[in-house]
Formats: C-alpha cells, sequence, structure tokens
C-alpha cells in the first residue's frame, strides 16, 4: 500500500470486529501501513477510534478478524499463540496505565526477572542480578529499588519499571499505547526525553499512540491520523502538521491547544459533534457527519487512501481543498 | 530467621490479633495434650448428677446424662477444630480450582459454573444431610459432605475475582511477554486472590462447626458417642429451657474460636498484601 522501504512490520487490511451478529462493534476496519526498522510511527485519534486495538493485534495481544501483519516477512495475524511465543520477545508493549500494568504482589526484581526467564536471557543467579541492575540504570532507577514492590513507586517511576520490564527481552518492535497519558505534565518531559533516548540507543522500531500531538510532532517520523477504525491520513510528521490535507486532520491540529495565541488562525475549522458509534459507522465516508466540506458525493462512495505526494496519503474525495497552512503564517 | 521474627512481630503488631492467636493456641493446645494426660473419660455418665448448674465442682455444670460439660468442652473441640479446618481446607483447595478455571477459561465457565450453580440451588442444610445420608454417618463423610456444600461458595467468589483480574493489565503484559499459561495463573492471579479466599476459609470454618451441629441434631451428624460441640448442643437443645447451660458454653466455644480465627485470618491478610507491608 503506501511505499517504505525496508519495512520491519507491514499491516494489510487489518481489521478488528468486536462481537457477532448485524451489527458487530467495528474498532479496526481496514488499515494497511508499514513501519520501517528504526521509525517511529506515531498513531493519533480520538478516544475510541482503534488505537490500541490495533497495537494489541500487532504483538498478537488480539487476534484480528482479518488481515496481515508481516513481522520480519513472516505474517504473524493468524498464528498460534505458542508460535508467537518465541516471536514475543521481538515486540514488546507499554502501556498507559503504569498503576495497573505491574503485578501488586510482586517485587520488581521478579517483574524483571520473569521476563528474563521466560526468554531463557539470564543464566545463574548473579548473571540475573547484574542484567536486573543494568534495566533499572537504563531507565534511570536505583538498582536497590529492585527489592521493592510497585506501590512503593510514583506513576513516572512505575512507568520507568514498565519500560524496564519491555526492554527486558531485547525487543526490535515496541507498541507505545499512551504511555504518557497517566502521567503528571512535569513527569511527562521526563519519560518523553527517556524514550527519546532509548530509541536512539537500541535502535528501536515504535508504533506510538498517543492524543497528545505535540508529543507525537517531537518524537514520530511518520503519523497516521486514524478516525473510527480508518485511515484518514498518513504523512511524514513535518507535512501532516504543516500541510495537513484532509479535513479531520485539520480539525484535530485546530483543536489541539497552542501556547501562542497570536499564531492561532481565524479560519481554522473546528471539530464539532460526538464521533458515531463504531457499530454503526456513517455510509461513505465515515468522517462526513462532522466534516465542514462534505458533499452529497461522500455519503455514496468510500474514499480509498491515495498518495497526494510522495509519502503522503489522504483518504478524501476531495481534491479541491486547499491543504491548510497550519503552525503560524497563513497564506 | 530475621525473616520470620519481621513476619511475626508485624503479626502481632495489632494487640486484638494477639489476643485471637493466643485464643487459637490455647484452644488447639488444650484440644491435643489434655485428652492425652487427664485420664477422664469425657462419656462418664452419671445419672445423680443430670442437668445440674455450673459450680465449682463442675465448671459448666452438667449435661441430661450428667456428664460434665467442662470436660466435653475440651474434648469436643478436638473434633469441632478438625471438622472446621478440614472443611475449610477441602472446600478451598477445590473451589479455588473451579473458580479460577471457570474464571480464566472461557470455554470451561459454562460447565463448570451450571454444577455449580446447580449445587448452590439446594439449601446448605439439605445438600448436607442427602450427603451425609449417601456417603454413611462417620466423621469423615460429614466433613466430605460439608466440603462439597462449600465448595459452590468459594468457587464462585474465586470465579468473580478472576475474571477482573484476567483483564488487568499485568496480565496483558505477562502475556505480551509469551509467560505460560499456568505461571499467569499461579504467579499472576492466585496471589491477588489471596484476601478473598482467606475471607472464605475463616468464614467456612465457623460455618462447618456450626453446621455439623445442624446435621447432628438432625440426626446425621457425628455419631453421638464422639463430643463435638455441634453434638453437645443438638443432644442438649430440647433441656434449654431448664438448663441454658447446656447449649451456651459449647455455643461459647463455637464462638469464640471462630471469631478468633477471624481476626487471625484477617491480620494474615493484611501482611500478605504488600501494600500494608514495608519492604524491609
Ligand atoms: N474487548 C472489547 N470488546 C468490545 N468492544 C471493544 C473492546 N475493546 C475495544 N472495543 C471498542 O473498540 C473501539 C476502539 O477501542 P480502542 O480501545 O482501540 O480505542 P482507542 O483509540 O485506543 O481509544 P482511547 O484513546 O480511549 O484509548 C471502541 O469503540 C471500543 O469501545
Ligand atoms: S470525503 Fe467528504 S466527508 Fe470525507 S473528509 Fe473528504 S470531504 Fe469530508
Ligand atoms: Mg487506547
Amino acid at each position: 500500500m503506501n511505499d517504505t522501504a525496508n519495512p520491519l512490520i507491514e499491516v494489510r487490511g487489518l481489521r478488528k470486529y468486536f462481537g457477532a451478529g448485524p451489527q458487530p462493534v467495528r474498532a479496526v476496519d481496514g488499515v494497511s501501513f508499514a513501519i520501517r526498522e528504526g521509525e517511529t510511527l506515531g498513531l493519533v485519534g480520538e478516544s475510541g477510534s482503534g488505537k490500541s486495538t490495533i497495537g494489541r493485534m500487532l504483538i498478537r495481544l488480539l487476534d484480528p478478524t482479518e488481515g496481515q501483519i508481516r513481522f520480519k516477512d513472516r505474517d504473524i495475524a493468524h498464528i498460534s499463540q505458542r508460535q508467537m511465543r518465541p516471536l514475543r520477545s521481538s515486540m514488546q508493549i507499554i502501556f498507559q496505565d503504569p498503576y495497573a500494568s505491574l503485578n501488586p504482589r510482586m517485587r520488581i526484581r521478579q517483574i524483571l526477572g520473569e521476563a528474563l526467564d521466560t526468554h531463557g536471557l539470564a543464566k545463574g543467579k548473579g548473571e540475573r542480578q547484574a542484567r536486573i541492575a543494568e534495566l533499572l540504570d537504563l531507565v534511570g532507577l536505583r538498582p536497590e529499588y529492585a527489592d521493592r514492590y510497585p506501590h512503593e513507586f510514583s506513576g513516572g517511576q512505575r512507568q520507568r519499571i514498565g519500560v524496564a520490564r519491555a526492554l527486558a527481552v531485547e525487543p526490535s518492535f515496541i507498541v507505545a499505547d499512551e504511555p504518557l497519558s497517566a502521567l503528571d505534565v512535569s513527569i511527562q518531559a521526563q519519560v518523553v526525553n527517556l524514550l527519546c533516548d532509548l530509541k536512539d540507543r537500541f535502535g528501536l522500531t515504535m508504533l506510538f499512540i498517543s492524543h497528545d500531538l505535540d508529543v507525537v510532532e517531537f518524537l514520530c517520523d511518520r503519523v497516521i491520523v486514524l478516525y473510527l477504525g480508518k485511515i484518514m491520513e498518513i504523512a511524514p510528521t513535518e507535512t501532516l502538521y504543516h500541510r495537513p490535507q484532509h479535513p479531520y486532520t485539520q480539525a484535530l491540529l485546530a483543536a489541539s491547544p497552542i501556547p501562542d495565541p497570536a499564531q492561532r488562525h481565524k479560519d481554522r475549522p473546528l471539530l464539532v459533534g460526538d464521533i458515531p458509534s463504531p457499530a454503526n459507522p456513517p455510509s461513505g465516508c465515515v468522517f462526513r457527519t462532522r466534516c465542514p466540506h462534505a458533499l452529497p458525493a461522500c455519503a455514496e462512495t468510500v474514499p480509498a487512501l491515495a498518495e497526494v505526494a510522495p509519502g503522503h496519503w489522504k483518504a478524501c474525495l476531495r481534491n479541491d481543498l486547499h491543504p491548510l497552512s497550519m503552525k503560524g503564517t497563513s497564506q | 530467621m530475621d525473616q520470620l521474627a519481621y513476619v511475626l512481630k508485624r503479626l502481632f503488631s495489632r494487640r486484638i490479633v494477639l489476643v485471637a492467636a493466643a485464643v487459637l493456641v490455647a484452644v488447639t493446645a488444650l484440644a491435643v495434650f489434655f485428652p492425652m494426660f487427664s485420664g477422664v473419660d469425657p462419656n462418664a455418665i452419671s445419672v445423680m448428677e443430670r442437668l445440674k448448674a455450673p459450680s465449682s465442682e463442675h465448671w459448666a455444670g452438667t449435661d441430661e446424662l450428667g456428664r460434665d460439660l467442662s470436660m466435653r468442652i475440651v474434648y469436643g473441640s478436638r473434633y469441632s477444630i478438625m471438622i472446621g479446618i478440614a472443611t475449610a481446607f477441602f472446600s478451598v483447595i477445590a473451589g479455588t480450582a473451579l473458580g479460577l478455571l471457570a474464571g480464566f477459561f472461557k470455554k470451561l465457565d459454562a460447565p463448570i459454573m451450571r454444577v455449580i450453580d446447580a449445587m448452590m440451588s439446594f439449601p446448605d442444610i439439605l445438600l448436607g444431610i442427602s450427603l451425609v445420608s449417601i456417603l454413611g454417618a462417620s466423621l469423615w463423610n460429614v466433613v466430605l459432605a460439608l466440603a462439597i456444600v462449600y465448595t459452590p461458595r468459594v468457587a464462585r467468589v474465586v470465579r468473580a475475582s478472576t475474571l477482573v483480574i484476567r483483564e488487568l493489565l499485568f496480565v496483558d503484559a505477562a502475556r505480551a511477554l509469551g509467560v505460560s499459561t499456568p505461571r499467569i495463573l499461579y504467579a499472576h492471579i492466585l496471589p491477588n486472590l489471596m484476601s478473598p479466599v482467606l475471607v472464605q476459609l475463616t468464614f467456612i470454618f465457623a460455618y462447618a462447626i456450626l453446621a455439623e451441629a445442624g446435621l447432628s441434631f438432625l440426626g446425621v451428624g457425628v455419631p453421638p458417642e464422639i463430643p463435638t460441640w455441634g453434638t453437645m448442643i443438638a443432644s442438649s437443645l430440647q433441656y434449654a429451657d431448664r438448663a441454658f447451660w447446656t447449649i451456651v458454653f459449647p455455643g461459647i466455644a463455637i464462638i469464640l474460636t471462630a471469631l478468633s480465627l477471624q481476626i487471625v485470618g484477617d491480620g494474615v491478610r493484611d501482611l500478605l498484601d504488600p501494600k500494608l507491608r514495608k519492604s524491609a
């Protein structure tokens, strides 16, 4: 679909429907994309758009209803959990809620040790000990903390432990599912820096899911904009933020708070109304019920994701709209 | 050793837990050692001494056959405590296993819960009576019957908790790491079930002692020559209006023991919760 050289992971026609019957919840409805080795791909969209569902399917915490997930050139979308097991050391996840993601009955040593043991990554007690200390050091925690329980840590520290657990198995691909949104703003910056650091250091490939458009801009190489389980636009970060083509992206960017009010665009479209139910999505373009540029044709035809500039794809029927220049200088 | 001392220190830091533990130790010690050394026959009948009120000679009075109640309570503790502990132990093991399987594996949920619900649709005592009549009245059959009666209760509680814990993110994290399902059950789910299971354990201990009394009263309990607190109350119930002590003292023994176990159980539960414990 979208041309990406050297993909580590490539997704085609991925769907996840929850519930049987005539009106299942179409959480993810036919998405295709690829992530290059070493790339950080952002995934943004409103709550309920299917971001977590995509992330969970990529590492097979959820079984896809349909579609392909090629990881290192092998389709893992429908292989058994047993076949998945050896691959699990290559793909990890960092969760949003650092409180629920650590077992309250386990010491940090046991939490990290379990990751090592599961994949036979530390032989003998000494090596295990050393590796746990190393992992804690990696995420900026003191090695003495290994004998503590999760409740003795702050949210930010817990998230660091979650990162250490993910790194323990030396993965090449990490899904970060809103790893910041449960943290205080002051702590968020530290965790962003940590992720940035680790990404460079280990050449990690990452799917970074977030609500926070500023963080995505800072951290990601390319960005996918998701709406009701469908991709609206994909572009390199720079392009997407400065010349968004899809009306939904434009609305999202307009809705995000801007520090300097002088830079606020007068004619920015704003997002009004509620997101429709994924059990009963609108016909044609799913965004049409909230789109300021919708035409009658938008109810008839499902817009295909089409390349509008090299590496820049959008799913919108209208090509007569000016790409809105965001971020300052208007034209 | 340090660890043990620390654990005990924590456990007994609350005075009420200490008192309750002391009661349990005393009751158990009496139950185990007194019959060995006293040489008293708790079944000795004395027609002249029937239904005597508590006195310096008979601390807890005598029953309708003139047997000394204080002696019988001490002797009975042996059997009652054993019934309580054994019933609680077996029903917690069986109930936890069933509840865990039903709660964790969606395919097993319906079959297991259908049986559990069917069992729970019988009143406890009716199910107990039927089981003992089928199995035959003996001490171990009463334990077995009561364990079967209380298993569904534990299974339900464990299933409900498992359904919640299964969805928590740390279980997803373990699955994402490739941790095996048996290990997820044993290392991630089971430890987080400790609190509700421990509560059930102490409840069932008390219930079992009382239910054994009920079965005895209905004539399907432990054979009457074995003195249990239950059989004592059951056999004297018809004299209760004339001789209240015949049921009050065994009753106090039941309540005191059950309450003490409950308090100690709470203490242990708090101790098991890392949130209430400082890492040493
Ligand atoms: N296990 C499930 N069963 C049924 N529906 C589900 C399930 N998980 C998610 N959904 C539905 O699928 C849709 C997408 O959910 P998802 O969690 O992927 O959204 P999201 O983009 O991650 O949202 P958020 O920003 O709130 O995390 C939602 O409508 C949600 O209600
Ligand atoms: S296809 Fe129509 S409704 Fe959809 S985004 Fe484009 S203009 Fe709006
Ligand atoms: Mg989500």
